[in-house]
């Protein structure tokens, strides 16, 4: 802020020496830029530390997590833990665990996808009574704590012999249940010209027309955000498992890992932090791919991670 | 944004022929609600029904095996009597009051701190922000306790300085310092959504204000508060609210049971235990109607009060 307003500027991109005036405040400049990096390097190294600990601890034997010896590196460097935490537990196999995480992501992605942008059409691009009413609603059930509604849920998918199944867990994402989604793809279709529609109107295209071959590829970006987003929290999610799952070879990780921390009760340390590792791998893997999307979809939408 | 309405009432216009005009409405009414029907189906039968019965169920007394007893407001009478459910209140109000403020204020200093021209910036952004993808996850969980368990690395960390607490986990008076750690370390989204914000706020006003002399508090008071206002009552709004939520976590890191001394027994987790553990589902739905009229009575006066407070630029909605 300090920048003293200098006279003459040089020409952009040219590189000539500067002269004595100028090169004063880059002198400041490079000082705030070192203060800068320091700092944000410090607060790296902070925020990053859980996760590199997780990592570095994976890979030792259990004798040295915790204890005297709080080096991240060790000597005994192995993967011993990976091989105790791929054998599984309960009889089920770390891989099968896997699989149903992955059964249940993807089933979230193609549901979400397809509901919810059919959904966010309606609401964007069709003129129909009712809709700001909906719409409203629609932007209610974002601040709803779920928790309302899980009860009857459960009765009703018990009722109808549907619990350790995955149908409940399911079930919402092809019916648009995630209203973030909705809501960011109404966001992203508002943005789109609206002559795209009526010049397709004029050619006598109806809504499934226009919906299908002018809406679904420009929203590409929406679309992916929404892919990305879903696979995570899907990933990720602990309670609708938690309450629909019985049999543990139908779990998936993060109860599996549950299973695990229980039945080892910190015994083997080491095989239990390998299995967060491997449980946590995709998204780390989806982060470092996607992290463009991801973080610019959170600034855009305001998505929570 | 702003162009929208024009666009719109164009629309509206094109079509000449009145008889033309209320055929295409009858058709865009069958085609919205056909589109619309994924979402309404769900908003039926996911959340306005179960909703509805839940709050039916919060007045009986129902174990999912006999048929529900209607015992009027008992539930409600007997949650006040409740001395875990007095605890649980306590320790997410805590949670929510401690915690939300602290990630907050993190979040836009570091924004704050991010918010300028220099390499490297999308780096430390997007450092930041992984937390809050894998934060609320069960591995995050295990880990956390480890970290902050007996002779963990925090602990040893603290020794370190001369300060020994211990495990943190087993101490009744640490675990909520922990669980508010865990939700600062958190920081990243709000972080990346103030970032979105400072970046609306002109350069003029800063350079404007320092011609007059403001020095940085004065720039942050009356510039960049005010500007990013809005952006503060959203962040504000959607972690509060997500705040009461908090399960994942505390069901791990208390092995379930909101231990050591109910230190960790989260609403929600009681609420679950209540429900699928003791299946006394009245009484849980008793808790979750309270919770949904506690968080929309939070909303309403953040709403109200941001009148005072948030600032809309005029072309904003």
């Amino acid at each position: 802020m300090t920048t003293t307003a200098t006279p003459i500027q040089p020409a952009p991109g040219a590189t000539a020496p500067a002269y004595n005036p100028k090169s004063e405040s880059t002198t400041a400049k490079r000082a705030k830029s070192a203060i800068f990096h320091a700092a944000a390097l410090v607060l790296t190294c902070v925020v990053l530390y859980p996760a590199v600990w997780m990592v570095a601890s994976a890979f030792k034997p259990n004798s040295e997590i915790g204890g005297q010896n709080t080096s991240l590196w060790s000597n005994n460097f192995s993967f011993d833990n990976f091989a105790t935490a791929m054998e599984g537990i309960g009889g089920v196999s770390t891989l099968q665990f896997f699989t149903n995480s992955l059964i249940l992501a993807i089933g979230a992605v193609v549901g979400t996808i397809l509901s919810a942008s059919v959904s966010a059409y309606a609401f964007a691009r069709i003129k129909f009574p009712g809709r700001s009413l909906f719409f409203g609603m629609m932007i209610a059930t974002l601040l709803l704590p779920f928790h309302v509604v899980i009860i009857p849920q459960y009765i009703i998918f018990q009722q109808l012999g549907l619990v350790d199944t995955y149908v409940p867990l399911l079930i919402g994402k092809f019916l648009a249940g995630d209203a973030f989604f909705v809501f960011l793809m109404v966001q992203f279709m508002r943005n789109l010209p609206a002559e795209l529609d009526e010049a397709a109107r004029i050619d006598g295209a109806g809504h499934v027309r226009i919906f299908t071959s002018i809406m679904l590829p420009l929203m590409k970006p929406a679309l992916i955000s929404t892919s990305i987003f879903s696979f995570i929290w899907s990933w990720n999610d602990f309670l609708g498992p938690l309450l629909y799952l019985n049999t543990p070879d139908k779990y998936p990780l993060p109860l599996a890992l549950r299973l695990f921390v229980d039945q080892t009760q910190s015994s083997d340390y080491g095989a239990m932090i390998a299995m967060s590792v491997l449980a946590l791998l995709p998204v780390l893997i989806f982060f470092l791919i996607f992290q463009r999307y991801i973080v610019e979809g959170v600034s855009t939408q305001g998505l929570k991670g | 944004m702003t162009q929208s309405p024009t666009l719109s009432r164009r629309r509206g216009h094109s079509g000449t022929a009145l008889p033309r005009k209320s055929r295409q409405r009858g058709a865009d009414a069958r085609a919205g609600y056909t589109f619309l029907l994924p979402w309404l189906l769900g908003f039926i039968a996911l959340t306005v029904g179960p909703m509805i019965s839940s709050l039916y169920l919060s007045f009986t007394n129902y174990n999912l095996f006999e048929p529900p007893k209607w015992i009027g407001f008992d539930n409600y009478a007997t949650l006040f009597q409740d001395e875990r459910f007095l605890q649980s209140v306590g320790v997410t109000l805590s949670y929510v009051v401690f915690g939300t403020p602290l990630k907050l204020a993190a979040a836009l200093a570091v924004a704050m701190l991010l918010n300028s021209k220099r390499r490297g910036q999308g780096f430390y952004r997007s450092a930041f922000y992984a937390p809050s993808l894998i934060g609320a996850s069960v591995s995050i969980a295990i880990v956390w306790k480890a970290m902050f368990g007996d002779s963990g690395p925090v602990d040893q960390g603290l020794s370190f300085f001369g300060i020994n607490i211990g495990g943190w986990v087993g101490n009744p008076a640490m675990t909520m310092p922990m669980m508010i750690l865990l939700t600062v370390w958190q920081f990243g989204a709000p972080m990346v959504i103030f970032l979105a914000g400072l970046k609306q706020i002109p350069g003029e006003l800063y350079e404007a204000a320092s011609m007059d002399g403001a020095g940085p508090v004065r720039k942050f008071f009356n510039i960049t508060w005010p500007m990013l206002s809005p952006v503060i009552f959203f962040n504000l709004l959607m972690e509060t609210i997500h705040a009461f939520q908090i399960f994942a976590s505390a069901y791990i890191i208390s092995n379930g049971d909101g231990g050591p001394a109910g230190s960790t027994l989260f609403y929600t987790l009681y609420l679950y235990l209540r429900g699928f553990s003791d299946f006394r589902m009245g009484y849980a739905s008793a808790m979750a109607w309270l919770l949904v009229i506690v968080v929309g009575i939070i909303t309403l006066i953040f709403f109200r009060t941001s009148k005072s407070w948030v600032h809309y630029s005029g072309d904003a909605k």
